[in-house]
């Protein structure tokens, strides 16, 4: 077979027809024979390709180039342009007629074009509420692989060369959890699914549940039949009712074809799952007070061991995953653990989903290969920050149990061990984009508040000292912090990291700690200067126009909702502080930081 | 009593299929593959334009049962039988949404984004019926694999 460099494709359809494409694909090979590139260049006639209003249309391959309304005079361009020096011809492209600029392809844009989709994979195509569609997209092909051709030894042993590590946050390997589990004796053993996700910004696993409840179900099965399971429960909260809604019309879906229940697929395995709506207590995030919740008994944590993989819920060996990692188990089973291992960093394999959220431009959900860095989420995918007077400060990862990132660490890349050097944690995948309007300690005390809120008050250093870290950070904020305070503030965090019976104590102070480490500076002006420099905290402001600054653009003025500014062109603002409420409008409205 | 409340979305599309209700075999996946690939492709004799309202949480604060409910009367008043409404999940440009993909047969699928119920009657309308993309509400064309 001769082998072109270029294609042609010419529609040939009716529409284009009508509209001359033959007597152009004539001139282009007359053309080509002209020039000498006979031998190198194929034209090639095809069916319709539905954009017969802008005929005749052709594709040239391998370009991908689409050409709109070619006429014969055209031809000799093109060939002498496109064909021999490699220039594709702007004016005969696509243009979108209202403003003239060319759609883009959805993969030319960097929302879309930098992420991977694995545990997203079926997102924004298949209906959630239809299991036939799960099917016709490869569905529960993984689970009759497992069932069938696999032993339990070698699903684990899939799932262990994925590399695959819990992406509730922890970041342990799924394989050897399996593992643990699998080995652990006992008759009665249960698979769970923790969808308790409560990290302030968080929406990862709300949005798997919804668009691909059965990935999930799937996956859970798979591990069921690796570690000798018959039953399990999907724990997730109550307010998150689509989930739920969704969820459990696909188990029902699944029980009626089958894929769950009694001999599943003929395969003469059995397993069943069950939903278990949580009231929304942040601790039940915990494994072992998950449990608990389940037993029906309050929410709270007890000390490990013995790990839930020996004895968890009811005492019986269990295996507890994130909703995300269970959704990447099916690809795994099906495309093989060495494939999704090729994805990612050393110690951090395949994927990781973030809800992106905060001051940034295009807030959503997206899913990167390990690896990528901050700088390529959050100004290539995420579009930068919104206002453009404002500049990046700092990043926050894995929610009341993580840190922030700075400016000068972002092109730390998404792997564990990376982000957890530069002081902040993975975590389940909360990532909030910070302006320099934040202030650093209003931040640390809001998720100090998020956490004394949170503490089931089972242990006296969670229950007690995130109490009296909090009502530092208040007095802080409030303008009435003193000297010792940073010190004192140091003293407990690390106290309430080590004496802490769960994960919510142990990790709590982590905001803190870290704003402490970046922007210790911000803690001291508040607390010795009394100011906030992100001009944040509203009892450290004066409300006052600095004149030098001011422009005399008058945006104060016509948004002050109390008609507390005075103003006229020209003529620098002034407020008038017996009418003030404080409510930082101007602030905001300021684009030459002119109030302080 | 939570979700009491919930709205019942409209049927759409093809749906769960309600009888042949046997415990399936493995063989069965592929049959449900093939049938449901049959279906939902855009073909001749098939269904020539397949309309998807994405209706995650995000889109669904944002309005887009409005769009749908938009979209299902514009389809009634048509009388075309050939035109697939469908829902599904966020496709993570939840800033966007509410989002829409209207996917012609032989043509590319076009990604609508910041719908209303008025833009969704002119889409369905001049897009759908008409062949006129409707390019100033455009977000992108293609898919994303």
């Amino acid at each position: 077979m001769k082998l072109f460099r270029q294609h042609w494709l010419i529609c040939g359809g009716t529409g284009c027809q009508a509209a001359g494409s033959i007597a152009v694909r004539d001139a282009l090979k007359a053309e080509i024979q002209k020039q000498g590139l006979a031998e190198e260049i194929a034209v090639v006639e095809t069916g319709c390709n539905g954009f017969c209003a802008m005929g005749p249309v052709a594709v040239v391959y391998p370009e991908g180039i689409f050409y709109v309304a070619i006429e014969v005079s055209d031809v000799p361009e093109l060939v002498s342009e496109h064909m021999l020096k490699g220039r594709p011809v702007a004016r005969l492209f696509y243009k979108e007629p209202a403003t003239k600029s060319v759609i883009p392809d959805m993969m030319d844009i960097p929302f879309f074009a930098h992420q991977k989709l694995i545990a997203l994979r079926n997102r924004g195509i298949l209906d959630a509420e239809n299991i036939d569609e799960y099917i016709a997209r490869d569905g529960y092909q993984a689970l009759a692989k497992a069932l069938t051709e696999m032993t339990p030894e070698q699903i684990i042993a899939e799932v262990k060369t994925s590399g695959l590590r819990g992406r509730g946050g922890a970041g342990f390997p799924t394989g050897l959890k399996w593992e643990f589990c699998q080995k652990s004796p006992g008759e009665i053993k249960y698979v769970l699914c923790n969808a308790d996700e409560g990290d302030p910004g968080a929406f990862m696993d709300r949005s798997i549940l919804e668009a691909d409840p059965h990935s999930v179900v799937e996956g859970m099965t798979i591990a069921a039949k690796a570690i000798g399971s018959h039953e399990g429960y999907v724990y997730c909260r109550a307010e998150y009712p689509l989930a739920v809604h969704r969820l459990q019309l696909a188990i029902d879906q699944a029980r009626e074809y089958g894929l769950l229940g009694e001999n599943i697929l003929d395969s003469g395995f059995s397993f069943d799952l069950h939903i278990y709506q949580g009231a929304g207590a942040f601790v039940c995030g915990e494994e072992t007070a998950l449990m608990r919740s389940i037993e029906g008994k309050r929410g709270m944590p007890r000390p490990r061991p013995p790990f839930p993989a020996v004895a968890g819920l009811w005492n019986r060996p269990t295996v507890l995953n994130n909703v995300e990692t269970w959704a990447n188990i099916p690809q795994i089973i099906q495309k093989g653990g060495a494939w999704y291992a090729s994805i990612g960093t050393e110690g951090s394999k395949g994927t990781k989903v973030f809800a992106l959220t905060g001051h940034v431009n295009n807030i959503g959900l997206v899913e990167v290969p390990m690896g990528t860095t901050l700088r390529t989420i959050i100004y290539d995918i995420g579009g930068g920050i919104p206002k453009k007077h404002r500049k990046f400060k700092a990043v926050q990862l894995g929610g009341p149990s993580g840190g922030c990132v700075p400016e000068q660490y972002l092109d730390t890349p998404c792997d564990y061990e990376a982000i957890v050097k530069v002081g902040a944690i993975m975590g389940s995948g909360g990532m909030i984009v910070m302006d320099d309007s934040t202030c650093m300690v209003d931040m640390a005390r809001f998720f100090m508040d998020f956490v004394q809120e949170e503490s089931c008050g089972k242990c006296t250093p969670c229950r007690e000292g995130t109490r009296r870290m909090l009502q530092i950070l208040e007095r802080i904020v409030e303008g009435e912090g003193r000297e010792g305070d940073i010190e004192t503030l140091e003293e407990l965090a690390a106290m309430i990291q080590t004496s802490s019976l769960c994960g919510l104590g142990q990790t709590g102070p982590n905001p803190v700690l870290s704003t402490l480490r970046y922007f210790r500076d911000e803690y001291e002006a508040h607390i010795r200067d009394k100011k906030c420099p992100a001009k944040s905290c509203v009892a450290l402001l004066d409300f006052v126009v600095d004149e030098a600054k001011c422009k005399s653009c008058g945006l104060c003025f016509k948004n002050c909702p109390v008609s507390a500014i005075e103003w006229e062109k020209k003529k620098p603002a002034k407020i008038d502080l017996s009418k003030c409420i404080k409510c930082k409008t101007c602030f905001e409205n300021c684009k030459f930081d002119a109030i302080n | 009593m939570l979700c009491s409340g919930r709205a019942k979305i409209p049927q759409t599309g093809v749906k769960f299929r309600e009888e042949d209700m046997a415990k399936l075999k493995i063989s069965d996946l592929a049959k449900i593959k093939e049938q449901v690939t049959q279906a939902t492709s855009l073909r001749e004799g098939g269904a020539q334009v397949k309309v998807t309202v994405h209706m995650g949480t995000c889109g669904i604060a944002s309005g887009a049962r409005n769009v749908l409910n938009a979209v299902m009367e514009e389809l009634t008043k048509s009388g075309r039988k050939d035109i697939i409404v469908t829902t599904s999940g966020c496709m993570g440009l939840c800033s966007a949404e509410p989002l829409v993909t209207v996917e012609k047969a032989g043509a590319e699928p076009i990604k609508y984004s910041h719908m209303d119920d008025a833009k969704m009657r002119q889409v369905f309308n001049r897009h759908v019926l008409a062949d006129e993309v409707q390019t100033q509400w455009v977000l992108a064309k293609g898919s994303e694999q």
